[in-house]
């Protein structure tokens, strides 16, 4: 089991995303109402909230996906607002996103889905390009022979794999995990848990997660964020979280599945 | 922060003091800087030549995969010649460098043909892909007839609605673009038909020449190929989609047939609407061509209407009609053969819609033909 860093909390940290006073609606609804957060560099951040809650949204904000109404998101301390496109092209070589159905380009082998970014960004002879891939492959703990294969020739666990390692190929500061084990058997969804810790340890990874899994939230993540009613309802480490009264949290944290977890974890 | 690591790149000096090659490194070893990277190891390729071979990495700001990757191939290549190795990596660094270790992957070069085997390899393949379509189509042909005849034994399982509604789509939404374009090829014909009968002063005999080639031939091909491209392409997407996300095996797992939910109605559509569609086409395409005889060959429209009705007979007209149910089969069996033909990709998609529709209006224009001959052989 990996053992669970607990890093002193917001003391003398980098922010590497800054969100302030995000509002995001569609139409009439307002879906985030001024929601403030910060990721810490080099830590998991879990981020939890119903569905239908904004996760997935204040995700596609930050990434540029979904317009916001108001507020600002720093990202590397550089707000996002301000970036020409060349600069803004610049920021997104060091971020990474695992799109929760993995988003793997149909018609590109696996290898190939990895090198379109190397492709676009670096200036690699072939051989070096070749070579990276299969690394990231490895890396992500599929076998070599899945780089010749196509999407929809893999299971889920390995298309998230190769998403995972598309995400890794230009070695990102920040990598975006929407749902990472949804979809994954349990051991599978461990495995990909230690794999995500492993990689954050090594490339010095943060890691910015939207997750259901209990599982995931105690082995991994360094802090959880809990999203509910547009805002950030608590902040913390599990244990704050598990110490919170709030009524979401308690039946999120408190409830039958919690409990099977964390009495599973006690004795693991 | 961009800016700042793009200004000073990696870098490295070479000292061979002391019998042994220290290289001390130096700047960031990282993605962006992959070609500088590439070069540098190169020279240390070339260069080290007094073992052990020494990297020092306490100069190193960044390292990342692609960094590890080159610095421990290179040992890795030295350390044939003679001992190599890191000194001085950070913590982190030495995680990276395990994780990146050098590793040879196997089974890359591909064996490569020559050209003229891979020529006749193509070639056998897409006569193998005929063969197989050919068959698939019969087969497909009995399904379809079974799954029609099993409906008409039960009228209950008959999807009314789904019949309607696709007749909406095929026929009623068909109907502005298959009168315009047969409109305007009427003027065409008729214009160009005036234009080479006044040589022989029979500008009169243009009305036959439009009657017949149009309820015969023009009014039937035209909508034929409009329907392939814009139905036939619409069945491919819709059922290719469908079997791409499951929804086939969805309605196969409810106990429902998917050709009689899916293709029956479809195909059934098509079968009413072609002809619907073929007769529209033909008056318009007579109107075309009868403003286009007032226009340049100054016969005015009851005189048009009177030589018409003179010229075609019956038989003119029906043979246009019975063809249309025909190529209605062919243009539905297609399209359906090539949706169900579409696996996993969004690629695949594509190139089963396309397919489609030059397979089906390749087989109306040659189904047209036989028509054409087995009507002459018979004085029809």
């Amino acid at each position: 089991m990996l053992e669970r860093r607990h890093p002193d909390l917001t003391k003398n940290r980098e922010v590497i995303i800054r969100v302030r006073g995000v509002e995001v609606g569609f139409g009439e609804k307002t879906i985030l109402k001024g929601l403030d957060l910060d990721v810490y560099r080099g830590e998991i951040l879990g981020f939890v909230g119903g569905s239908g809650q904004g996760k997935s949204v204040l995700t596609r904000a930050i990434l540029g996906l979904v317009r916001k109404r108001a507020g600002t998101i720093e990202v590397l301390g550089r707000n996002l607002d301000e970036l020409s496109s060349d600069e803004r092209r610049q920021l997104e070589r060091h971020w990474g996103v695992l799109f929760q159905q993995g988003a793997l380009f149909s018609a590109l082998t696996v290898k190939q889905n990895i090198q379109v970014p190397m492709r676009e960004y670096l200036h690699l002879s072939d051989r070096l390009l070749d070579e990276l891939a299969m690394l990231k492959i490895e890396m992500v703990g599929l076998s070599p022979d899945a780089a010749d294969k196509l999407p929809s020739e893999l299971s889920g666990g390995m298309i998230k794999r190769a998403a995972l390692a598309r995400a890794l190929a230009l070695d990102p500061e920040i990598v975006f995990l929407d749902e990472p084990t949804s979809g994954l058997d349990p051991i599978g969804a461990g495995e990909f848990d230690d794999l995500i810790a492993t990689l954050q340890r090594t490339l010095g990874l943060t890691v910015f997660m939207v997750t259901h899994d209990l599982d995931s939230l105690y082995s991994v993540c360094d802090r959880i964020a809990a999203l509910g009613e547009g805002k950030i309802l608590a902040e913390g480490p599990i244990e704050a979280m598990l110490a919170s009264d709030h009524p979401w949290l308690r039946s999120y944290f408190h409830g039958k599945r919690a409990r099977a977890v964390m009495t599973g974890g006690a004795q693991g | 922060m961009a800016q700042g690591t793009l200004a000073q790149g990696p870098d490295m000096t070479i000292d061979r003091a002391g019998g042994q090659t220290t290289i001390r490194l130096s700047g960031p070893w990282t993605a962006p800087h992959a070609q500088r990277v590439e070069a540098l190891v190169g020279e240390i390729e070339a260069e080290a030549d007094h073992f052990p071979v020494l990297f020092d990495l306490s100069g190193v700001e960044r390292l990342d995969t692609l960094g590890a990757w080159t610095l421990d191939r290179t040992r890795h290549e030295l350390s044939a010649k003679g001992q190599a190795d890191f000194a001085n990596a950070s913590p982190e660094q030495k995680i990276l460098l395990e994780e990146a270790a050098y590793r040879d992957f196997e089974g890359e070069p591909k064996p490569r043909h020559a050209r003229s085997v891979d020529f006749l390899v193509d070639v056998g393949q897409s006569v193998a892909g005929a063969g197989k379509d050919l068959v698939g189509g019969v087969g497909f042909l009995g399904e379809l007839v079974a799954a029609m005849v099993r409906v008409v034994i039960h009228p209950r399982r008959f999807r009314g609605t789904a019949v309607i509604n696709q007749l909406e789509q095929i026929a009623y939404r068909g109907v502005p673009i298959i009168v315009l374009i047969s409109f305007l090829v009427g003027c065409i014909v008729s214009q160009q038909g005036i234009f080479q009968l006044v040589k022989f002063g029979a500008t009169p005999f243009v009305v036959d020449l439009i009657g017949i080639l149009v309820l015969r031939e023009l009014g039937v091909l035209l909508t034929s190929i409009m329907v392939a491209g814009r139905s036939g392409s619409a069945f491919t997407a819709e059922i290719g989609s469908m079997k791409m996300r499951e929804e086939i095996d969805a309605l196969r797992v409810m106990g429902l047939d998917p050709i009689e939910v899916l293709i029956v109605p479809r195909i059934l559509a098509l079968i009413i609407g072609l002809p619907l569609l073929t007769f529209i086409a033909s008056i318009a395409a007579l109107v075309g061509g009868g403003l286009t005889t007032w226009v340049y060959g100054g016969i005015s429209p009851d005189i048009f209407l009177d030589r018409l009705r003179a010229a075609v007979g019956m038989n003119t007209f029906l043979v246009g009609l019975i063809k249309a149910p025909f190529m209605a089969v062919v243009i539905g069996i297609i399209a359906t053969l090539e949706g169900m033909a579409v696996a996993g990709s969004a690629e695949s998609l594509g190139r089963h819609v396309t397919s489609s529709v030059v397979k089906a209006i390749f087989m109306v224009i040659v189904l047209d033909g036989l028509f054409a001959m087995f009507f002459a052989a018979i004085n029809y």
